[in-house]
């Protein structure tokens, strides 16, 4: 209920800044447009790349794009007030609260993820379904998984963040782990290439890593690659990083606690 | 005159990004994990363009090291005009604040504050990559002196170009002050456009980013100068040595919306 309370506040508040979500909307359509151009013109030399048609290709890009904010791929959200109030010190109030910190802060992003799924997600799938035709769902449980497939996909991304701003306990600034996290969600999510083009032990890695959960794995699922068994394993890898990362937020803000009551004297 | 009133403006800006460099070293892991991370993204968004040639021998006619000349010329010109004056993109948080108004009480002008104000030296890292890449491109180019020529000028070009987009775009929020993400569209969205060879794009789209948006001239027409490729659109050669024109006009165009937007300005009262 608490909780529920919480993602509302976090919806609501995103939702103040209309101007700036037309203006990122606008922009992941840029992007979008740019992007499609260059997988045409790859898809048509090598028209079976990674396993996919051009339409896979295109509609992925598009997905991505819709992904972005919602995923927050480059970080930021609710865990951005954390590493503040770390900085800040105001931290040692939150953790006097009745509620635990991880769920409090996954709520609030839950919320803020909801918010930006209904705009930046929504917005550039319905530019890139009238300009380039991507593909829809591939079937309604293939929709339905995609569903589930995104919450967990947050969550993991959450928790990534989450331990980003636990950061600042010890280095009183998050900004550079920030940026360095940034960049490896963006490359190894298939957010920059599709993951399935990634050659060898490369690609082995990158989809047997956390952030493989950020876009490829429910860009898959939309596409309809996995089915069946198939599709129980993507969801169980998800379900498997969410748990682990999640234990590490708990235990690492555990360890914390104990250098903030130390700072506190 | 002019020149002594552009040297003393120089040196202001030098003294307030210095001071900012100062600060940054503050916190000197964050200072050194902010270059080496971005850094990074570059880096690994060249790798990006290696996976895809992977599965190609050619893009649209380009060899890898072809679009690596597209790639580490607009990279580095981008970086040259990030570095300089990335911090613009912030105006519209000067504004909610307040800040605008205490920097136009100072006898500096508005548009030297505002480019120095947060200096960073953090894209070091793409200005590093950037140079890599496109050196190693540079081997692949067969030199005559007049192509050295276009080089240096598609370089300073280029970066012109990047610095009006940036100044430019980020005076919308003079008007609209949340809508910062609109000009990422134009700034990032053509560093992004300029890594890849303009051919893979409609005809439509090579025109709007000659005439209207005129990165094209960042790296497009002067790389086919140096590689003594035709225009696969056709379009006069001239276009190949037109860069210079290109960025004085961007440049100009940029410094006249901000004169319109400060003009226009009026505080929050906050």
């Amino acid at each position: 209920m608490l909780h529920a309370a919480i993602a509302a506040r976090a919806f609501r508040r995103y939702s103040t800044y209309r101007a700036a979500t037309l203006a990122g909307i606008f922009t992941n359509s840029v992007f979008g447009v740019i992007y499609s151009y260059a997988y045409i013109a790859l898809w048509r030399a090598n028209p079976t790349a990674g396993g996919y048609d051009q339409q896979d290709a295109v509609t992925y890009v598009w997905l991505g794009q819709a992904l972005l904010m919602t995923i927050a791929l480059w970080g930021g959200g609710s865990t951005d007030d954390l590493a503040e109030r770390i900085r800040t010190g105001d931290v040692a109030i939150d953790l006097y609260r009745p509620v635990g910190l991880v769920g409090w802060y996954l709520a609030a992003d839950l919320g803020r993820a909801a918010y930006h799924l209904l705009t930046r997600g929504l917005g550039p799938t319905v530019i890139g379904l009238v300009v380039f035709h991507i593909a829809l769902p591939a079937s309604p449980v293939a929709a339905l998984a995609f569903c589930l497939s995104l919450v967990l996909a947050v969550v993991v991304s959450f928790a990534i963040r989450f331990l980003v701003a636990s950061t600042a306990f010890w280095l009183l600034d998050q900004s550079g782990v920030k940026v360095m996290s940034g960049a490896f969600a963006i490359f190894f999510s298939g957010m920059m290439l599709p993951l399935v083009l990634f050659p060898g032990w490369l690609g082995t890695v990158a989809n047997a890593l956390p952030w493989a959960s950020y876009v490829q794995v429910p860009a898959d699922i939309w596409l309809g690659t996995h089915v069946g068994d198939d599709l129980v394993a993507a969801l169980g890898f998800q379900v498997f990083w969410a748990v682990v990362l999640l234990a590490a937020c708990q235990g690492v803000l555990g360890l914390a606690t104990r250098k903030v009551v130390v700072q506190g004297g | 005159m002019a020149e002594a009133l552009a040297a003393r403006h120089l040196r202001t800006y030098g003294q307030i990004a210095w001071l900012w460099v100062r600060a940054a070293w503050q916190y000197p892991t964050s200072f050194v994990l902010l270059a080496v991370g971005n850094g990074l993204i570059t880096g690994l968004d060249f790798v990006g363009l290696w996976i895809m040639f992977s599965h190609l021998r050619d893009l649209a006619g380009f060899s890898l090291q072809e679009v690596a000349l597209l790639y580490g010329s607009a990279s580095l010109a981008l970086a040259l005009a990030d570095t300089a004056i990335g911090s613009v993109e912030r105006i519209g948080a000067y504004i909610r604040t307040g800040r605008l108004d205490q920097m136009m009480t100072k006898p500096v002008p508005l548009l030297v504050q505002v480019c120095a104000d947060q200096f960073t030296l953090r894209r070091l890292g793409r200005l590093t990559q950037a140079s890599v890449v496109f050196g190693w491109a540079c081997t692949h180019v067969d030199w005559t002196p007049a192509r050295v020529l276009v080089a240096v000028s598609m370089l300073v070009s280029g970066a012109l170009v990047f610095f009006g987009l940036f100044v430019g775009f980020s005076c919308i929020q003079f008007w609209t002050t949340d809508a910062t993400e609109f000009a990422n569209a134009f700034t990032y969205g053509g560093a992004t456009v300029t890594q890849y060879p303009l051919s893979i794009f409609p005809r439509e789209v090579m025109v709007g980013l000659t005439f209207v948006v005129p990165v094209a001239f960042v790296n497009w027409y002067p790389c086919l100068f140096l590689l003594g490729r035709d225009d696969p659109f056709g379009t006069p050669d001239a276009f190949q040595l037109a860069s210079p024109l290109a960025g004085l006009v961007t440049f100009g165009a940029a410094l006249l919306v901000w004169r319109t937007g400060v003009r226009h300005y009026t505080s929050t009262g906050s």
